[in-house]
């Protein structure tokens, strides 16, 4: 019963008030009319508004040095390929094309908004064109950008186009990608990659290579990118899933990685892991994440948790295309090293002919990702290489 | 009201609104009505919505980029104990925020919110027209595109989540449920979604550009029309062009999920099985979905130019510098922009000699974005600059533009996109300027044409808060973000601390949700003043903004059919302020030349 008196009084107050507001409108309408341009700046108004504007630029000016003082050695530093620097190079015009176009007109749109802002009286210049002044600001861009495209391109071409005579003495290799895992397949002796397919896929030969194909036996396998200082490496990427992407950013490269398709980057390293752990901004950087690190390790020992491990520099590759929940995760340690470590680490390898011939000696053995054998449909699978489109589809 | 109108326009000839003769009942009104500044309204509310949605979303996921795996009521609250058990966000779901983000605010918001909004509000109103040309099919397009939302939200009720594939959706990802949950029932419904709202957008943009084709009001050439509607114009032209490819697009997508065709799915081994696809190539889906995705970007921020331009001359008192460059520049971008997909692409594993070409393509839409931008900055020297919400979201629309269209030099240069790509770099470019240069032109818009749109003024008040909060946010959110990208932070990655590599990053990732927190929270400004101005803001007059341009000559109160009596005739371009020889710092379009009156301008 009370609680039903209490909606009641709330319902008429309710309507009370806004009787009154409606009686409060009513007397308000002469004053409304009255006040006949509301909500449109005054010169007050403009006054603020326009110093605002310059102190809008002293911020923007302001919050761009102390973050390059702040956050600037986050941003990468030596690189670890050949082609590296002259990347780097090419960044560095770039950005201080970028960063004296910024200062130039953020100054010239905010002073101009703090300058002109609205006074009665003030009258406008009408002033609707000019060919002289607008030929000028569109030839400038044309001459700088005509001159970042064609460094640009000698760059981009040297990159991405590698010269006969340093394919004959290359490194050939295959990042090999799955949700959420990378794998790498080196040459071996000969020199060259066996042919692959995902329908080949079966016990230890999780790459899907083809053991018909001569090139193939020799193939090695492994779970880590270990690479030859001053070798020239080309990758061969394939995906088994979705698509991927292999970024190396201490190197400046990155290649998508494509079910269906074989992708191709190369590089020469030029650093290695050790010579890059003595690298002054590294190890700055690695000095500052382990202060961090242990200051986390701290909070997680009271909280009753293990501490966390203290890091040491390692070049990765990481996924950068979105593929799935644990994307975030899917990376692969890589390992430059002068040459002769790198053969002997190589040496020490099963081949992959050997390894799948043991698997087969022991069939009892649980192999890794073991899988639903495929069918071997003799006319297909025969020439099944992803590298080449095969008509028919073959499924199980 | 409206029947008042309409006795007044039976008066003149050459108007058939016959049928009209009975009052509107409260659907025909407000629900499917014909009426394009109605359909303007309806468009405005729905992306407000959507709007409200997506930046949630984006807090969200900031929360946690910067807390990683923290517990938060609020995760629990709004994700529900499914998609974030404990309060703990899953890591896929992660991915579904961040896709379902990007859909609704790149297609949802800035799309149909921006341009379907002020495409319907202004181009009948700024060229002299009664309607558009089909305000049957105005309507259909709307109500389209309102099913396309209700589906893409109904997405979100999917028990295994939304599509989490990235807005760009790249099969096999987002073709194979195995992969990704979000790839079943939330991707279907994501694609249906899509396909309607295609052919809302292309229903909408038929209709604008007849419109501005047709129905201009006499001595309205187009050299005479105001830069809205150049604007406008090209994007629905470019609308036009490219949004039939995304269909395609969608329709071999649904084929390869739905029908066992292979068009885009090949050599997959994918939890135990090998899949039957076989042949087609992912490339080709990043091929059609850039053709369109690259003009997107276009008909996402093509209008807002406009809109800047037309707010920023009368707000300046000062005519555009440059029309005929700008209207050039509009029309170099329209064209340029549909020949640049590639850049997305330059390590998709497409031929590198390709990427030679469009880098080149890419770095030439640098010269006309230039242009416009210097000649934005000559139209407000020697102005007499009237610094109403709305311009200070113009002025703050070229500040972000230029910001963040710089970083394009990089991105657009092959070579530099290959470390730069697909990293936190880009995620702050296209924020700069795409995202908040766009939204920065709706809100302008939205200050500069409330009068228009609801007969009443915005508070000047709050709107001086919502621009200064949302400035400083804006920057604070995406400038430090370049230097993540730069440190090799990849983009869509759940936490960044699985590994030890980016540990040094997550104060910088803090400092950047705390000002998208703040950012977003000040929103609510905006939100309060929009809502509360329609019922109670102080009404406005027909003319606010002592502006050249038609749509200021209609009556406050809506009529069908805009203008009581006969549509007023047009003599001179819209940008005659502070014209010397006449008394007031503007001359409307309406006003015929003065005898010896010379034309100051070259167009």
């Amino acid at each position: 019963m009370t609680s039903l008196l209490v909606i009641v009084v709330l319902v008429l107050l309710g309507i009370a008030i806004w009787q009154l507001t409606k009686i409060f409108h009513l007397t308000q309408i002469g004053a409304a009319t009255y006040n006949e341009n509301p909500e449109v700046a005054t010169d007050k108004d403009n006054t603020v508004n326009g110093y605002l504007m310059f102190g809008f630029l002293a911020f923007i000016y302001i919050f761009t040095i102390y973050s390059l003082l702040k956050w600037g050695h986050l941003v990468l530093g030596t690189p670890a390929s050949e082609h590296g620097p002259q990347y780097d190079n090419l960044m560095t015009i770039s950005m201080w094309l970028i960063f004296i176009t910024q200062t130039l007109t953020q100054f010239l749109l905010h002073y101009f908004a703090f300058k002109y802002k609205g006074k009665k009286g003030q009258v406008a210049f009408y002033y609707a064109d000019n060919d002289k002044l607008e030929f000028i600001w569109t030839i400038i861009p044309v001459i700088v950008l005509a001159g970042l495209i064609l460094y640009g391109l000698y760059a981009w071409t040297n990159i991405m186009f590698i010269e006969e005579e340093a394919k004959e003495d290359a490194v050939y290799v295959e990042v090999y990608a799955k949700q959420f895992s990378w794998e790498v397949r080196y040459a071996g002796a000969d020199g060259k990659l066996g042919k692959a397919n995902v329908r080949y896929i079966e016990g230890v030969n999780t790459l899907g290579v083809d053991m018909s194909d001569p090139n193939a036996q020799d193939d090695i396998q492994a779970s880590e990118l270990h690479l030859p200082k001053g070798k020239q490496i080309i990758f061969k990427f394939r995906s088994q899933d979705v698509l991927h992407s292999a970024y190396m950013p201490h190197f400046r490269a990155q290649m998508n990685v494509v079910p269906g398709m074989v992708t191709q980057f190369g590089f020469v390293p030029t650093v290695t892991t050790e010579e890059m752990r003595q690298d002054a901004a590294i190890m700055s950087k690695v000095a500052h994440i382990n202060e961090i690190r242990s200051k986390k390790s701290a909070e997680l020992v009271a909280d009753g948790g293990t501490a966390l491990e203290p890091y040491t520099f390692d070049y990765l590759l990481l996924c950068n295309k979105i593929c799935g929940a644990s994307h975030y995760n899917m990376q692969m340690k890589i390992v430059v090293e002068d040459e002769a470590t790198f053969n002997k680490w190589l040496k020490d390898k099963k081949s992959l002919g050997v390894a799948v011939k043991e698997s087969k000696e022991q069939p009892a053995a649980p192999a890794e990702g073991e899988a639903a054998p495929v069918e071997k449909d003799t006319t297909n699978a025969a020439q099944a290489d992803s590298t080449k489109v095969v008509a028919q589809v073959i499924k199980k | 009201m409206s029947a008042v109108g309409h006795d007044e326009i039976h008066a003149h000839e050459g108007h058939d609104h016959h049928d009209h003769h009975h009052k509107q009942t409260f659907i025909e009104k407000y629900i499917f009505s014909l009426d394009h500044k109605m359909i303007a309204k309806q468009y405005l509310l729905t992306g407000t919505i959507m709007g409200i949605i997506g930046i949630i979303m984006s807090l969200l996921f900031r929360m946690q980029i910067a807390w990683p795996e923290e517990s938060f009521t609020i995760f629990n609250v709004l994700l529900g104990d499914k998609f974030a058990p404990d309060g703990v966000m899953r890591n896929d779901i992660y991915l579904a925020l961040v896709t379902i983000h990007g859909t609704i605010m790149v297609f949802f918001v800035l799309t149909a919110g921006l341009s379907g909004t002020f495409s319907n509000l202004l181009i009948p109103l700024q060229i002299g027209a009664r309607d558009m040309a089909s305000g049957f099919m105005n309507m259909l397009s709307y109500w389209l595109f309102f099913l396309s939302a209700v589906i893409m939200i109904c997405s979100l009720f999917v028990e295994a989540g939304p599509a989490s594939a990235g807005w760009t959706i790249y099969p096999p990802l987002s073709a194979l449920p195995q992969a990704i949950g979000g790839s079943g029932m939330g991707m279907t419904l994501w694609l249906v979604s899509m396909a309607i709202f295609i052919a809302s957008s292309l229903m909408g943009s038929l209709n604008y550009v007849v419109t501005v084709i047709n129905l201009r009001t006499k001595g309205m050439s187009m050299t005479r029309l105001p830069l809205t509607i150049w604007a406008l114009f090209v994007t629905a032209v470019i609308g036009i062009v490219s949004f039939p490819v995304l269909l395609s697009a969608a329709l071999l997508l649904i084929m390869d999920r739905s029908f066992g065709t292979s068009f885009f799915l090949s050599d997959i081994y994918i939890a135990g099985d090998v899949l039957h696809y076989q042949g087609g190539s992912p490339v080709l889906f990043e091929h059609l979905f850039w053709f369109l995705g690259h003009p997107e970007v276009y008909i996402v921020i093509l209008p807002a130019m406009g809109l800047v331009s037309e707010i920023m001359t009368s707000n300046a008192r000062k005519p555009i510098f440059g029309y005929r460059a700008m209207i050039a520049s509009i029309l170099a971008i329209a064209f340029l922009s549909t020949i640049v997909w590639g850049h997305h692409m330059f390590i998709s594993g497409m031929n590198p000699f390709l990427g030679s070409v469009f880098t080149f393509t890419t770095l030439l839409i640098a010269i006309p974005s230039a242009v416009k931008a210097f000649n934005w900055i000559t139209t407000l020297w020697r102005g007499n600059l009237q610094m109403n919400p709305a311009m200070l979201f113009s002025i703050g629309f070229v500040s972000t533009f230029i910001t963040g269209g710089l970083t394009g030099i990089i991105l657009g240069d092959s070579t530099l996109d290959i470390n730069v790509h697909d990293t936190y770099f880009v995620v702050a470019h296209f924020h700069l300027v795409m995202g908040i240069s766009a939204l920065y032109g709706m809100f302008a818009g939205i200050y500069h044409w409330f009068p228009k749109l609801y007969g009443r003024m915005m508070n000047k008040t709050l709107g001086y808060i919502h621009f200064w909060i949302t400035a400083v946010c804006a920057y604070g959110v995406f400038f430090p973000m370049h230097f993540v990208g730069m440190a090799g932070l990849p983009r869509r990655y759940y936490t960044n601390s699985a590994f030890p590599l980016f540990d040094d990053l997550a104060d910088v990732n803090v400092i950047i949700t705390m000002f998208a927190l703040i950012g977003a929270a000040f929103q609510l400004v905006f939100l309060w003043n929009f809502f509360y101005s329609i019922f109670k803001g102080k009404k406005a007059i027909q003319n606010p903004w002592r502006a050249n341009t038609l749509e200021w000559t209609t009556p406050v109160e809506h009529i069908h059919g805009n203008w009581p009596g006969e549509i007023p005739e047009v003599y001179r371009w819209p940008y005659d302020y502070s014209k010397p020889g006449h008394d007031d710092d503007f001359v409307p379009q309406t006003v015929p030349m003065k005898e010896g009156e010379e034309e100051l301008h070259h167009s």
